[in-house]
C-alpha cells in the first residue's frame, strides 16, 4: 500500500486540538479545520454547528488533489497554500507536512497577512505531532490490533440490520 | 486509506465507484442517499456539468452503526466515467479502501466496460496499488434493458478473479444495497487482516 493509514490517539488529538484552538484565537478566525489528504476530518475548532464539516473536509481534499495535479503539470511539486476570497468569508488552505491540510475560514475581522503568519507557526507545531503520530503507528500497531482483531463477521453483518 | 480515531472512537473508510461513462455510478449513490435515514447520512455532493455528467466526483458520507463501540463511517465517491477525465479519476482513487466496479450490461457498452476496467488497473498501479490486494466487488447494472450481455459472458470477461458480483438495476435500486454491503464487508475484513 502506498501510504499507511492514519490513526489518531487521545494524547495527540488533545495536542492537535489545543494548537488549532489557539490558532483560531490568534488569527481571529471563524473556523479552523484539520483534514487528512484523503478527505477525512481530523479536528475542528470554532462555530462548526451550522457547517457541514464532512462535506467541507471532502471538498477540501478534492481541491488540494486537483491543484496538486495542476502543480505537477507545470513542474511544481505542489502548491502548498491556496487562498479563496469571498464577499464575506475567505478560505485559507495550506498543506502541513505533505500529509494533512489546514483550513482557516475568516472574515473582515482578520486579514490574510495575520492568518498567514499564524498558520505558519501552527503548521510547524502540527507537523511535529503528525510525524510523531505516523511513527507511532508504524512502530507499534498493537492498540489498533486489539480493536480490529476483535471484530467478528457477526459484528459486520449486524451493521446492516 | 482508512482513518481510525481512538479519540472520537471512529473508523472512517473510503469506497470508490468506478466504471465507464453512463453506467450508473451516480445513480447508485443517489439511490443509497434516497433510501438511507437522514440521521445516518450526510449531504450528497455532486460536482457535475450542466448536463448532469459527473465532472469531478460525487460524494456521500454514510454512517453504518457501531462495531465494538466504534462508529463506522464510509465515504462513498464516484469517479467521472468519461474517458477524457482520466486525471480526475486518478486523484479520486487516492487513499481508496474498497472499490465497486459498475459495469453497463448493454452489448454496445462491452468495449467501454473492458476499457474502464483496464484503466482502473492502470490508475491503481500508478499509485502503487494492486487490484489483487484491494477489496472490490463488481456490479452488472441495467439488467432490465432488452439488449444485455448474458451474465455468464460478463463474468467471464470482467470477473476473472472471481470477486463478489451482483446484478443490478440502479435506477430502481435492485442490487444497490447488496453491492454496498458486500464491499463494506470486504473493507472491514481487510482492515482487520491488515493490522
Amino acid at each position: 500500500m502506498p501510504t499507511s493509514s492514519l490513526v489518531m490517539f487521545e494524547e495527540e488529538f488533545k495536542q492537535i486540538t489545543a494548537i488549532i484552538d489557539r490558532l483560531l484565537k490568534e488569527a481571529n478566525a471563524k473556523l479552523v479545520f484539520l483534514v487528512d489528504k484523503d478527505g477525512q476530518l481530523i479536528a475542528s475548532s470554532g462555530e462548526t454547528r451550522d457547517v457541514d464539516t464532512t462535506s467541507l473536509a471532502s471538498l477540501t481534499a478534492g481541491n488540494i488533489a486537483a491543484t496538486g495535479g495542476l502543480a505537477k503539470l507545470i513542474g511544481e511539486k505542489e502548491f502548498s497554500i491556496l487562498f479563496h476570497e469571498g464577499e464575506k468569508d475567505n478560505l485559507h488552505i495550506s498543506i502541513v507536512g505533505q500529509r494533512v491540510i489546514l483550513v482557516v475560514i475568516f472574515d473582515q475581522r482578520s486579514s490574510l497577512g495575520l492568518v498567514r503568519l499564524r498558520v505558519k507557526k501552527a503548521s510547524e507545531e502540527l507537523n511535529t505531532i503528525i510525524q510523531k503520530l505516523l511513527h507511532r503507528v508504524e512502530a507499534k500497531p498493537s492498540a489498533q490490533e486489539n480493536l480490529l482483531a476483535e471484530i467478528s463477521d457477526n459484528d459486520i453483518d449486524k451493521l446492516f440490520h | 486509506m482508512s482513518f481510525i480515531n481512538y479519540s472520537s472512537r471512529e473508523i472512517n473508510c473510503k469506497i470508490v465507484y468506478y466504471g465507464p461513462g453512463l453506467c450508473g455510478k451516480t445513480t447508485n449513490l443517489q439511490f443509497i442517499f434516497k433510501k438511507t435515514n437522514p440521521e445516518h447520512r450526510g449531504k450528497m455532493i455532486s460536482l457535475a456539468t450542466e448536463t448532469e455528467r459527473t465532472l469531478f466526483f460525487d460524494f456521500l458520507p454514510l454512517s453504518l452503526g457501531d462495531i465494538k463501540g466504534f462508529k463506522t463511517r464510509f465515504h462513498l465517491y464516484t469517479v467521472p466515467g468519461q474517458i477524457f477525465y482520466d486525471a480526475s479519476r486518478k486523484l479520486i482513487l487516492k487513499g481508496v479502501d474498497g472499490i465497486v466496479f459498475v459495469a453497463d450490461s448493454q452489448i454496445e457498452r462491452m468495449d467501454a466496460n473492458i476499457e474502464s476496467f483496464e484503466n482502473m488497473q492502470t490508475n491503481l498501479k500508478e499509485q502503487s496499488y494492486d487490484l489483487a490486494n484491494i477489496p472490490y466487488v463488481i456490479q452488472y447494472n441495467k439488467r432490465d434493458l432488452p439488449n444485455v450481455v448474458p451474465l455468464s459472458e460478463l463474468k467471464k470477461v470482467l470477473n476473472v478473479n472471481g470477486a463478489p458480483d451482483f446484478e443490478a438495476v440502479a435506477a430502481t435500486g435492485a442490487g444497490v444495497f447488496e453491492t454496498l454491503k458486500a464491499v463494506v464487508k470486504l473493507v472491514l475484513i481487510e482492515l482487520k487482516k491488515g493490522t
